[in-house]
């Protein structure tokens, strides 16, 4: 698999995922500034987590109307996966990749915790390797994390089973109480129509080595990387 | 001609709006009750265009292009 992740003002996740990519995972991973554009074709690319301008009128709208978010727009059209992570999340929701915005924390503070995830999706190039249900654990570090989706759009998801990640205790239980930011159906992980975009609040490549104390996170990477072989 | 648009930006009705609520409590504490406490962001643009209802044209694709998420904003615009 060759990824490409893109660095806008104020991503700081870049190098993370690049290094979880490319040294922990062992494809190839390209660093790509957003001014740059996107100009070979890729197996799959990744939105990485940070604050792109600085969080300037939500979270992600900004990055989301630069050129390269075009590019972007235009390999998922044509089959690229799109991983958005946390502001990368936001950036493709706010592109239009997912339906759905991630806004402010229903109670409005910034959480960074391990988060207790129910995988609901097992069909998809980023989800394969999970069993359903699994619970995982994966950390959260957002301020603006609630998804909200109107009612026919949320009745859609749910039905085509585009949701991929909710948050839930240690057991699986979906409840109030697991729901660390309110989002709509405890929902924090959903894909594309054609399920070639995940975007997701959790930060999986903070949890793709055993010195971080959680390697549930390696699946998602690994699972694109094993679906990039097949196809 | 140079006209001031003033848009405002606010969540649609139903929205919870966590920082409104913050600031309703924080009016408590200086001892007053209220009933309701709305936020809104306010953006003042100058631009040129050919007549008013251009002006205001423009304003409504900028908000439905970049200020406003419709999923849980509406916008006002005012043209000066």
């Amino acid at each position: 698999m060759r990824a490409a992740v893109i660095q806008f003002g104020g991503s700081n996740c870049d190098r993370d995922v690049a290094y979880v990519v490319s040294e922990v995972c062992g494809a190839d991973c390209d660093l790509i500034w957003y001014k740059d554009g996107i100009t070979r074709e890729y197996d799959a690319i990744i939105l990485p987590g940070g604050f792109s301008y600085g969080d300037y009128l939500r979270a992600g709208a900004i990055a989301a109307r630069t050129p390269i978010m075009a590019d972007v727009i235009r390999a998922a059209e044509k089959g690229t996966l799109v991983l958005g992570i946390c502001n990368g999340a936001q950036i493709a929701a706010e592109s239009g990749l997912v339906p759905g915005v991630f806004t402010i924390n229903a109670y409005p503070k910034f959480i960074c915790e391990p988060a207790c995830l129910r995988v609901e999706n097992t069909t998809s190039p980023f989800t394969r390797l999970y069993n359903e249900g699994e619970v995982i654990s994966i950390p959260i570090a957002h301020k603006e994390g609630r998804y909200i989706i109107p009612d026919p759009d949320l009745q859609r998801l749910e039905a085509e089973k585009r949701v991929a990640f909710r948050f839930c205790d240690r057991n699986g239980n979906v409840s109030d109480a697991a729901n660390p930011n309110g989002s709509t159906g405890n929902i924090t992980g959903l894909l594309s129509e054609k399920e070639n975009v995940l975007v997701m609040m959790p930060h999986p490549e903070r949890a793709s080595e055993e010195i971080l104390g959680s390697t549930d996170g390696k699946k998602i990477f690994d699972s694109m990387i094993a679906y990039t072989e097949e196809s | 001609m140079k006209f001031d648009l003033i848009i405002t930006i606010s969540l649609k009705e139903g929205m919870l709006n966590p920082e409104a609520g913050a600031i309703q409590r924080a009016i408590a504490h200086l001892g007053y009750t209220t009933d309701q406490v709305k936020t809104s962001d306010q953006f003042r643009i100058t631009l040129d265009a050919e007549d008013k209802e251009k002006a205001e044209d423009i304003g409504r694709d900028i908000c439905e292009r970049l200020l406003a998420n419709p999923v849980i904003h509406r916008y006002d615009i005012e043209v000066l």
